[in-house]
C-alpha cells in the first residue's frame, strides 16, 4: 500500500464505516435529542429569569445576576463534571445524560437571560409609559408590547450563542453519554480504526453547518433593518 | 454538606495540585488566546481581499470550523492521527484545535469589524502612499478593533473556559488535577475548588461583558 491508500484505509475505511453507521446514526439520534432539550429548556429558563428580573425586585434581581454571572464564567466541562462525579457524593447520581443535559441548559439559561435581558432593556421607556397610558396592565405591555419588539432585536445573537452552546452536546462523551462522539470514540476502539471518528465529523457537519449558514443569513438579514 | 462539598482537611491537601493545574490553564490560555488571535487576523486580512474567489472559500472554511464542536476536532487530531502515524502529543493537538476553531470565531468577528470601517478610510490611508499591508494594520485594525472589542472579548471569555478540554487529553490544567486530586481523595471538594477558582478568575470578564453587551443591543432599539 502506498501512504495514500494507507490514508484512505485509516480514515475512509468503507467496511469499518458501514459496519458502525447504524452506531454513528444513533449517536446522532440521541444528540438531537439531547439538543432539543437543552434548547427547550434553556431558553424557556432563560426568559423566565429575564421576566422576573423586570419586575425589579432587587434581592431577587441580585440572586439572578449573581446565578448568571456564575454559570457564564464556568466552563460547561466544568459544571457536567461536578454534577456527574461530584454529586454521587450525596447519594445523588444522574446519568450521564441528565448531567449534560442540566449543565449546558444552565450554562443556556444564564447566556439567553442576558440576551433577552439587554432586549427588554434596550425598548424605550416611552415605549412602556404609552402602553400603560392606554390602559394595558404589566403583564399585556410586557406580553404585547415590549416582548415582540425585544425578542425580534435578540434572534441574531441568541442564535449563535445556541448554536455555540449545542455544540457542547459533545462534552456528554467525557460522562459516558451514547451522542455522536461516544459512539465513534467506542467505535474507534473496537474496530482500531478511526474512520467512525470520520463519520462523527460528518454526522456533526450534517446537523450544525446548516445552523451556522442559519445564523449567519439571520444575521445579515437583520442587519439590513438596522 | 459542608463536608462532602468543601472540606478544609482535603482543601489544605489538594490546593498544590490544584494550583499548579491553575497555573497551566493560564499557560495555556497564554499560548492558544494569541493563536487564534493570529488565526482570526489572517482570516479576516484575506477576507478584505474583495476577491470571490478569496472570499467563498474563507467563509467556508470558518463555518465549517464553527459548525465543529472543538472536542470532536481534538478527539480527531489526538485518537485519529496517531493511525495515520502522526502522534503528535495532547499540547499539540490542543494548540492545534484551538488555533482552527477560535480562529474561524475571531475571524468572524474581526472581518465585521473590518468591514464596519468605512472605505473611504483606507482609500485615504492608501492614497498617503501607505502600502496595503500598512492600511491594514495601522489604518483600518485599530478602528476594527474598537468597533468589535465586547464580541472579542466575549470569545476570549469562552476560549478561556474551552482550555479545560485539555483536561480530555491529560493535560495537567485546573480540572484535569481537580479530577486527580477528587479521584485520590474520594472526594468532590477539588472541583468545587476548581469551579470556584474559573469563577473568580473569569467573574470581573464576565462582569465587564454584560455591562458591554447591554449597552451595545441598547444602542440598537
Amino acid at each position: 500500500m502506498n501512504s495514500w491508500e494507507r490514508f484512505v484505509d485509516a480514515f475512509f475505511n468503507v467496511k469499518v464505516m458501514a459496519k458502525y453507521l447504524p452506531d454513528i446514526a444513533y449517536g446522532m439520534l440521541v444528540t438531537v435529542e439531547l439538543a432539543a432539550l437543552v434548547i427547550a429548556a434553556g431558553l424557556v429558563t432563560g426568559l423566565a429569569l429575564a421576566l422576573v428580573r423586570s419586575l425589579g425586585f432587587r434581592p431577587l434581581n441580585l440572586l439572578i445576576i449573581f446565578v448568571v454571572d456564575l454559570f457564564r464564567a464556568l466552563p460547561p466541562l466544568v459544571i457536567i463534571v461536578f454534577i456527574y462525579f461530584g454529586l454521587p457524593a450525596v447519594d445523588i447520581a444522574p446519568s450521564g445524560f441528565v448531567s449534560t443535559w442540566l449543565s449546558l441548559t444552565l450554562v443556556l439559561m444564564a447566556f439567553s437571560e442576558e440576551i433577552y435581558w439587554a432586549g427588554i432593556t434596550s425598548i424605550a421607556k416611552g415605549q412602556w409609559e404609552a402602553a400603560r397610558s392606554t390602559g394595558l396592565s404589566y403583564g399585556q405591555t410586557l406580553m404585547h408590547v415590549v416582548l415582540p419588539q425585544a425578542l425580534r432585536l435578540t434572534i441574531p445573537p441568541l442564535t449563535n450563542r445556541t448554536i455555540a452552546i449545542t455544540k457542547g452536546t459533545a462534552l456528554g462523551t467525557v460522562v459516558a453519554v451514547s451522542e455522536i462522539l461516544g459512539m465513534a470514540s467506542s467505535a474507534v476502539s473496537n474496530s482500531y480504526n478511526p474512520s467512525p471518528l470520520t463519520m462523527g465529523a460528518i454526522a456533526y457537519l450534517i446537523l450544525f453547518f446548516p445552523m451556522v449558514i442559519f445564523g449567519r443569513w439571520l444575521e445579515t438579514k437583520m442587519a439590513w433593518k438596522r | 454538606m459542608l463536608q462532602t462539598f468543601f472540606n478544609l482537611e482535603i482543601v489544605g491537601a489538594a490546593w498544590r495540585i490544584i494550583l499548579a493545574g491553575l497555573g497551566n490553564t493560564v499557560l495555556l490560555s497564554l499560548v492558544v488566546v494569541p493563536l487564534g488571535l493570529l488565526g482570526g487576523l489572517a482570516l479576516a486580512t484575506l477576507a478584505s481581499v474583495r476577491n470571490p474567489w478569496v472570499r467563498w472559500p474563507l467563509m467556508a472554511w470558518v463555518d465549517f470550523f464553527r459548525a465543529f464542536p472543538p472536542l470532536v476536532l481534538l478527539i480527531f487530531l489526538f485518537a485519529g492521527l496517531p493511525f495515520a502515524g502522526v502522534e503528535l502529543g495532547g499540547f499539540a493537538c490542543v494548540c492545534i484545535a484551538f488555533f482552527l476553531n477560535t480562529g474561524a470565531y475571531y475571524g468572524e468577528i474581526l472581518r465585521a469589524g473590518v468591514e464596519s470601517v468605512p472605505t473611504g478610510q483606507s482609500e485615504a490611508a492608501r492614497s498617503t502612499g501607505l502600502g496595503r499591508l500598512q492600511t491594514m494594520l495601522f489604518v483600518v485594525l485599530p478602528q476594527a478593533v474598537r468597533n468589535v472589542l465586547p464580541d472579542l472579548l466575549s470569545n476570549t471569555l469562552e476560549v478561556v473556559k474551552l482550555t479545560s478540554l485539555g483536561s480530555v487529553v491529560a493535560m495537567p490544567e485546573l480540572l484535569f488535577q481537580a479530577r486527580q486530586a477528587q479521584s485520590l481523595t474520594y472526594n468532590p471538594t477539588p472541583i468545587v475548588l476548581a469551579a470556584a477558582i474559573y469563577f473568580l478568575m473569569l467573574w470581573p470578564l464576565v462582569r465587564l461583558l454584560s455591562r458591554l453587551e447591554n449597552r451595545a443591543l441598547a444602542g440598537r432599539g
